[in-house]
């Protein structure tokens, strides 16, 4: 197996001086192709900052991170822009839709980046629409939706562009059981299909849909749970 | 194509809020708008004046009583003044014509009328003035040696006072004394800031009989025999004027040719066209300020927009093409309906006024409005382009 993940002593530290927050402090980890991983820990604990910097929202402070093997630190910002939209897709507890635009519009817009074509990006988002089960609610807005169908549109918005890496903070957070559940189903669809899925969550019913749970103390790993 | 689709980014953002963009627009078109046209207004005044000064002819001297230095006293300029610049001593002056004039209200019937001028001189004033009668007749030297009670009228008193009827041969009041009207001058249309048909002119003696009295002269118009002649005519009217009334430093008159009549005439309406333009520009840049502040507001109110495009792999360039697409946008349209609007608005008479398109005006106008679109909307889209995915999506 090969890693698509590996970090090494990631640190990351917000502001300076006697403020200054040390929110990683030396963290290692390795994901391998295909794994679904769930990171949990006490709130405050890193779990967010450690996914930003893997879905390339954000730059560490120190150590490494090799994505497929290659080491993301040297990249500049225009080619960042290139991995997260070709290798990541990211979904955010708060959905984070455009607003005012349409669920197949929202959907679209990695693939208008990308330079997809017209005709292949609708038929692309209507398959990845179809596939969260949301094929009949292409033309409504995101405040036309509800809390569980915006996560659907999210996550076929972070799968459409065929990513090697799902990575998705507190997905169900905001979410009640039943559309938890359907998320749930639709990530572990995802990875059945060969996708490597990371997700961070606080319950251990939705940890337990993953293959392993990596414990987030104090900005470090503190130990893996099979 | 990635451009067309960070256009149609742009057309959707602007098009989300129409109410706003509409009013942005606004402020653009107002402000090109009034440049072209306050411009062309200022266009219009300066050669309205300057064909009504060119119409007078290039022969013409006019001369006006200038106040005394102090320590000497000015003598008025007097009908003998004006009778002793014709003569032996004076063979290049062909004709000099005392005038007065006065502000009077007229009336027939049930109409009255503020007369732009009231002019009292004699027949010899519309050869110099380049009058011509279109009904009826001049009056006479017989008529001023009588101090008869006629009036010759301008076209515009003639269809103020007299609308649907035959004015000559009408009695009119002027300030309540009764004249009759012997002839109507043909139109001359209006000279810039004042409408050159709205005037009467009646025989000096009669004037100065019923409404200015016999203090001096308002100018004395004198015509040389020929263009050519004009300086020798101005020498031996100096002359003349300078012995009769005793000047050995500063005259208590003053000699004006056409010539330095246009030139004054032409700085003071260039004043006034500088004057409005300045306006003009400071209603531009109030528009551009509004492109800056609502490109501001809307990058602002955006910025979760923004992160979430960064999120997905929107490089810096297509935000940033976006935004400045979207400010383009505004100040193009705005500044073209401005330009239309400036263009028909140019065609109605403004203030008596027959604005005349400039066209540098519009290119100016329009070049300045995009300019500002790109100026004013790059340091927003610019600053929200450099955002951080993250940053940009923790913004509240
Ligand atoms: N932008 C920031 N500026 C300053 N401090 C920050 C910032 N983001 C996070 N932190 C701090 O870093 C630490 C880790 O935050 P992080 O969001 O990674 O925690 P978390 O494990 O995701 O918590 P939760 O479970 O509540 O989401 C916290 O102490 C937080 O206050
Ligand atoms: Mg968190």
């Amino acid at each position: 197996m090969s890693p698509v993940i590996e970090v090494r002593d990631l640190r990351k530290t917000y502001g300076s001086g006697d403020t200054a927050v040390h929110a990683l402090r030396g963290l290692d980890l390795t994901v391998e192709k295909g794994e679904y991983i769930a990171i949990m820990g006490a709130s405050g604990s890193g779990k967010s900052t450690l996914l930003n910097i893997l879905g390339c929202l954000d730059v560490p402070s120190g150590g490494k991170y090799l994505l497929d093997r290659i080491d993301t630190g040297e990249f500049d910002e225009e080619q960042l822009s290139l991995l997260r939209n070709r290798k990541i897709g990211f979904v955010f507890q708060s959905f984070n839709l455009v607003p005012r635009t349409t669920a197949l519009a929202n959907v679209e817009l990695p693939l208008v980046y990308a330079g997809v074509r017209r005709p292949q990006r609708r038929e692309r988002a209507l398959a990845a629409l179809d596939l969260v089960g949301l094929g009949d609610r292409t033309h409504h807005r995101p405040n036309e939706l509800s809390g569980g169908q915006q996560q659907r549109v999210a996550i076929a918005r972070a799968l459409v562009t065929s990513p090697a890496i799902v990575l998705a903070d507190e997905p169900t957070g905001n979410l009640d059981t039943d559309s938890s559940r359907e998320v749930l189903g639709i990530l572990d669809r995802l990875n059945a299909s060969g996708r490597t899925v990371v997700l961070i969550t606080h319950e251990d019913e939705v940890a337990a849909h993953a293959m392993r749970t990596v414990r987030v103390v104090d900005g470090r790993v503190a130990g893996v749970l099979v | 194509m990635r451009v067309f689709e960070i256009a149609a980014f742009a057309v959707r953002g602007l098009t989300a809020n129409k109410m706003r963009s509409g009013l942005t627009t606004l402020g653009i078109l107002i402000g090109v708008a009034s440049v072209i046209l306050l411009i062309a207004v200022g266009n219009g005044a300066s050669s309205a004046v300057q064909q009504s000064i060119a119409g007078l002819g290039t022969n013409i001297l006019t001369i006006s009583p200038q106040r005394a230095q102090p320590g000497s006293t000015a003598k008025p300029l007097t009908t003998a003044d004006a009778a002793a610049l014709v003569g032996a001593d004076s063979p290049d002056v062909k004709y000099a014509s005392p005038v007065v004039s006065a502000q009077a209200t007229a009336g027939y019937g049930d109409t009255t009328h503020d007369i732009g001028q009231f002019i009292g001189s004699d027949p010899r004033y519309f050869n110099t003035t380049n009058s011509a009668v279109a009904q009826g007749n001049l009056f006479s030297d017989n008529d001023v040696q009588q101090a008869r009670k006629v009036v010759v009228i301008g076209a515009t008193v003639a269809t103020e006072l007299f609308p649907g009827t035959e004015p000559v041969g009408k009695s009119m009041l002027v300030n309540n004394i009764p004249f009759t009207v012997v002839g109507v001058l043909a139109a001359k249309g209006s000279s810039g800031l004042q409408d050159a048909d709205d005037m009467v002119v009646a025989p000096l003696t009669t004037t100065q009989n019923a409404l200015t009295g016999y203090g001096s002269l308002t100018q004395i118009v004198v015509q040389a025999q020929s263009a050519d002649a004009l300086p020798n005519a101005q020498a031996q009217v100096t002359t003349i004027l300078n012995g009769r009334h005793k000047i050995t430093g500063t005259a208590d008159y003053r000699i004006l040719s056409q010539d330095q009549l246009l030139t004054a005439r032409t700085a003071t309406t260039e004043t006034f066209t500088v004057l409005l333009a300045s306006v003009a520009a400071i209603s531009l840049l109030v528009g551009g300020i509004g492109i800056t502040n609502i490109m501001l507001v809307t990058v602002t109110e955006r910025i979760r927009e923004i992160g979430i495009r960064k999120a997905v792999g929107a490089p810096r360039s297509s935000i940033l093409g976006q935004f400045l697409i979207e400010a383009t946008l505004l100040s193009l349209f705005g500044g073209a309906l401005g330009v239309a609007a400036g263009m028909i608005g140019s065609q109605f008479t403004i203030a008596g006024i027959q604005p005349v398109l400039v066209p540098s005006s519009v290119l100016l106008a329009f070049a300045v409005s995009a300019l500002i679109g790109l100026f004013f909307g790059s340091y927003p889209a610019s600053r929200a382009a450099k955002l951080r995915p993250i940053e940009a999506l923790r913004h509240e």
